[in-house]
């Protein structure tokens, strides 16, 4: 099943609420997916003076991780968050990232950019909301998931969003039947895998594409022949997020959009606590239909 | 005639809403009800079986009204996916749009939906009525068996994928049919009904002119070799 949330704020004065929204469409999405949940926030405050990395700790294995990264670079500050951190920093990803994967293997890197942070976690969505106190989180726009497990096991590793390129997202309501095959093509071309998840490698599908300079638009149109299987996605990056649903469409998706945001997910009840969204325009994204929000 | 009663979502919950409405004795005066800030949950109204009118003051989830038997149920809003489904008689009409499998395998009874639906609108429907004021998705009318629906606007990929018995008449035009659906003749039993549903779905920029008539070539009823492919 799966539940999948997306909000889109279009007024600067809304962005301190984009937390405390979001986190009333992923509690109400527990129903759709009680086993994990996870979101990412972007935000492009100050985006132009450092990197965040959003990392999920090892509570045993993680000791004296601050003090290390602290003594080996420099402007280094660190967010705590229940197991996660976020780093923000000026070193570069290749540099960064390198370290974390040499230095502490057990510490896993949930994803990374100028504006994103992502956290996800075990458990029941509405519990994994309030220990990330996702209400205080602002931001431009977030996506969400809160996931019951099919293909791959109930894990950190197997929750979704999947970030798998710089200030990328995607989360998945859905499952792909041709992953194994695209899996071992996209490895070929030099993308790493975490998980046997069925949804990373669709997220590093799109991330490849979209290295290769190809439009969102474009992107996801391509999904639809070189994708096999049921999905609605969406798709973030620091610019807005994009929805696509397969051509049978057997995965439901709903869209409010007025002059202050769009909001998406799997089910109307997860923004029927949004303000004013009665008055809203309310519709279903068409199957086979790419849709772009943002700047 | 008792006067209208209220239920609110505020002040109750889903079960104890469906529980009220589905046990109502014939016996009892109160034939009127709105339901207000239905907030998108599922299966409200299902299972309703007296001849009661029920409005629904905004949107609501999956399976709103299913299985229903005499009652009349107005959403003012969106309704989710499987409306009305495996309704037996009564009458649903949503003033929004409806989304996928909209009078999904219904034995009787209407469905008069204002806005569009999404994609199987009357999938293996069994006798029922569907009206639609727009236009509706992909698949619809898929394996339908009998009753009418009287689409206003334009339909979908395979509109009427594998279907038997039931008409379909659609003004708009078919984006394309699905396996033995096909354009037929239409006689004055057709255009006598195609009144009746305009009257009833109350639209007056239609007439029976207006629309073709699509049903079965009863080609995939026996089993042909020389067919295999569209199995």
């Amino acid at each position: 099943m799966c539940g999948i949330v997306g909000l889109y704020l279009k007024k600067k004065k809304l962005h301190n609420k984009l937390g405390f929204y979001l986190s009333g469409m992923l509690d109400n999405m527990s129903s759709r997916g009680p086993d994990s949940a996870g979101f990412a926030i972007y935000n492009n405050n100050d985006s132009k003076k450092y990197y965040k990395y959003s990392l999920c700790l090892n509570k045993t294995l993680s000791t004296g991780f601050e003090q290390d990264i602290k003594k080996n670079f420099k402007d280094i500050t660190i967010k705590n968050i229940s197991d996660h951190v976020v780093v923000y920093t000026s070193v570069a990803p290749k540099k960064f990232i390198s370290y974390i994967q040499k230095n502490f293997s057990e510490i896993a890197l949930v994803g990374y950019g100028r504006s994103i942070e992502i956290f996800k976690q075990v458990g029941n969505p509405k519990e994994i909301v309030k220990k990330f106190k996702l209400e205080k989180f602002s931001g431009s726009h977030a996506i969400g998931h809160t996931r019951m497990a099919t293909e791959s096991a109930i894990t950190v590793d197997g929750s979704h969003p999947y970030s798998t390129g710089e200030d990328e997202c995607l989360v998945h309501n859905g499952s792909l039947s041709n992953h194994n095959n695209l899996r071992r093509q996209l490895i070929k071309k030099g993308k790493n895998f975490d998980s046997l998840n069925d949804t990373e490698v669709a997220a590093g599908y799109i991330s490849q594409k979209l290295s290769e300079n190809k439009s969102m638009k474009k992107t996801l149109t391509e999904c639809l022949t070189d994708l096999d299987g049921f999905y609605t996605f969406i798709v973030g990056t620091n610019k807005g997020f994009a929805v696509l649903r397969d051509e049978i469409a057997c995965k439901p998706a709903v869209i409010a959009e007025n002059n202050d945001y769009v909001a998406v997910a799997s089910e109307f009840q997860a923004i029927a606590h949004l303000p004013y969204v009665n008055k809203s325009n309310i519709y279903e994204p068409k199957p086979g239909v790419v849709y772009t929000w943002g700047k | 005639m008792g006067k209208i009663e209220n239920l609110d979502f505020k002040k109750s919950t889903l079960r104890k809403i469906n529980n009220y409405l589905q046990n109502i004795s014939y016996k009892n005066n109160k034939r009127e009800f709105t339901v207000k800030n239905p907030s998108g949950h599922h299966a409200l109204c299902a299972g309703l079986t007296e001849n009661i009118s029920v409005n629904i003051k905004g949107h609501v989830g999956y399976y709103c009204g299913g299985m229903n038997q005499k009652a009349h149920i107005t959403i003012n809003g969106n309704a989710g996916t499987g409306l009305g489904e495996n309704m037996m008689s009564g009458l649903i009409h949503v003033k929004g749009n409806a989304s996928q499998s909209a009078g999904a395998t219904a034995h009787g009874g209407t469905i008069i939906i204002d806005g569009d639906t999404s994609s199987r609108c009357g999938i293996s429907m069994k006798g029922i009525d569907i009206i639609v004021k727009g236009s509706v998705g992909h698949m619809s009318g898929f394996m339908a068996q009998s009753g009418t629906m009287l689409i206003c606007g334009d339909a979908g990929e395979a509109l009427g994928d594998s279907i038997y018995e039931t008409i379909i008449y659609l003004a708009g035009k078919p984006k394309s049919l699905g396996v033995d659906c096909v354009e037929k003749k239409m006689n004055k039993k057709d255009i006598k009904k195609i009144e009746d549903l305009l009257k009833i779905g109350k639209i007056k920029n239609l007439n029976s002119h207006n629309f073709k008539k699509f049903g079965s070539q009863r080609k995939l009823y026996n089993f042909n070799i020389d067919n295999l492919s569209d199995y």
